[in-house]
């Protein structure tokens, strides 16, 4: 029953774009169209000065690529976009100016002479010599400290976990942990709940949970907030924070050095020296475990950054289908498919958040963990939760 | 108007991989919980971190086939 509906409904949907789809083309034929950096459709006459451009094949990779690295200036709407300072750090000092004049009233990369000619190449600031070339020599001194997109996004997202949390906080401390939560507080409660029972306790053990949980939970809050925030296409998010493999290094480098840290002689034991085994196996084990230190925070840096990426370049080549038909009648099945990945999105940005905060503590668990059924007569150990 | 690369090959044969790996994780799951389903809570959540691992595998070759592009 259900089965032939859906059938039928495909049918129909089907039949709706071919007829579209076969009357559009022609009527758009002399409109050029321009993405804005939310990939939303703006129609432009060819009488502007995009005219020229109009000539060149739309280029996917490159629309792509251009929205999901990071800006020297934050786009707005149409024309307008926030021009975020610029700070460098040559031998001749600090240099503060706004990334404003690193553009032309064309939008154009153009040359902003200070202490060097400096230039935006491919998005990034480089020293220019007088040809408006890359001058190689002269960048090797050249230190990009700018507040670009993904720090000013990062502000932004520090700001609302410190706003959300700290109030929940001061909630605590006003009526005391035995009331009911009220507001803000009753919304955070559940998901510190959920990383403290779901996620930090299972992993490391109720006894020693407690001493990581600031960390899990400020590593969980930071990942999904930025998460979010890159989710949303306009102004307060649109900055791809979690997507940049900058940030989920340095995330995974504070769970090296965490786990690393905390790790026990059993665990440094388990790299070097596996126990129960035979001395030629242990001689071959040493330098896989030892490998093992390095990939594990190694791949909590790639899923992060690659989901994230991932999510948004599906969201945005099925945008740029309209584009590639050039019909705003395209859009018919690109939106609808875009809300939809959008919707899984959605869920991958809690997922990843959670699926990060797991595996940390499950380092940390592993770590941490007293082994206690090789050796004999340690007498003290006790059963954790785990096992 | 189609162009490819070697490396969109391999991230589709990546995507099959991923594919047939999630879909044994549902498979399992799905039987799991049948067969108890009081247990579907930690099913599910173990069923959700397999699935990350194999997604992330995919990635990986989303990654690898991206740079290939020369992007």
């Amino acid at each position: 029953m259900s089965c032939s509906r859906i059938k039928s409904l495909l049918v129909v949907s089907f039949g709706l774009f071919a007829l579209l789809f076969s009357t559009s083309l022609l009527a758009n034929e002399n409109k050029a169209v321009a993405v804005d950096s939310n990939g939303v459709a703006t129609q432009e006459q060819p009488s502007t000065e995009h005219g020229a451009k109009k000539e060149e094949a739309f280029n996917v990779t490159e629309t792509i690529l251009e929205h999901i690295k990071d800006d020297h200036s934050w786009h707005l709407w149409g024309h307008t976009s926030i021009h975020l300072p610029v700070i460098v750090k040559t031998n001749k000092g600090f240099e503060f100016f706004s990334s404003e004049k690193l553009m032309d009233e064309h939008h154009e990369p153009a040359v902003y002479k200070g202490n060097f000619d400096y230039k935006l190449i491919e998005g990034k600031l480089k020293i220019v010599d007088a040809n408006g070339n890359e001058d190689k020599e002269a960048n090797k001194q050249l230190w990009d400290l700018s507040i670009t997109k993904n720090v000013a996004s990062l502000f932004v997202s520090v700001f609302i976990l410190l706003v959300v949390l700290l109030s929940s906080a001061a909630a605590y401390k006003k009526r005391g942990v035995t009331s009911a939560p009220k507001g803000l507080q009753s919304f955070m409660e559940p998901i510190i709940l959920f990383v403290r029972d779901e996620v930090a306790i299972p992993n490391i053990g109720a006894k020693k949970a407690g001493k990581y949980l600031p960390f899990l939970l400020t590593i969980f809050f930071l990942i999904l907030i930025n998460n979010f925030l890159g989710l949303i296409p306009f102004f307060p998010g649109g900055a791809n924070v979690s997507g940049n493999i900058a940030f989920t290094m340095t995330l995974a480098v504070f769970v090296f050095i965490v786990v690393n840290l905390s790790a026990n002689k059993s665990y440094w034991e388990h790299i070097f020296w596996m126990p129960g085994m035979h001395w030629s196996m242990k001689l071959f084990l040493a330098p896989i475990e030892l490998i093992g230190v390095f990939t594990k925070p190694i791949s909590l840096m790639i899923r992060l950054f690659a989901n994230i990426t991932a999510g948004h370049i599906l969201v945005l080549s099925l945008i740029c289908l309209i584009f590639i038909f050039k019909t705003v009648f395209a859009s018919a099945i690109a939106v609808p498919f875009a809300v939809f990945i959008g919707m899984i999105e959605l869920l991958v940005a809690f997922l990843q958040a959670f699926i990060f905060t797991m595996l940390a503590a499950m380092y940390i668990g592993m770590a941490t963990e007293e082994h206690h059924h090789h050796e004999e007569g340690h007498g003290e150990h006790k059963d954790l939760a785990h096992h | 108007m189609v162009v490819g690369s070697v490396a969109a090959i391999g991230a589709g044969l990546a995507a099959i991989g991923a594919g047939i790996g999630i879909g044994q994780i549902g498979k399992g799951a799905v039987e799991g919980i049948a067969r108890q389903p009081e247990a579907a809570n930690e099913i599910r959540s173990n069923m959700i971190v397999a699935a990350a691992f194999v997604e992330a595998v995919a990635l990986f070759a989303v990654v690898v086939a991206l740079l290939g592009n020369g992007g």
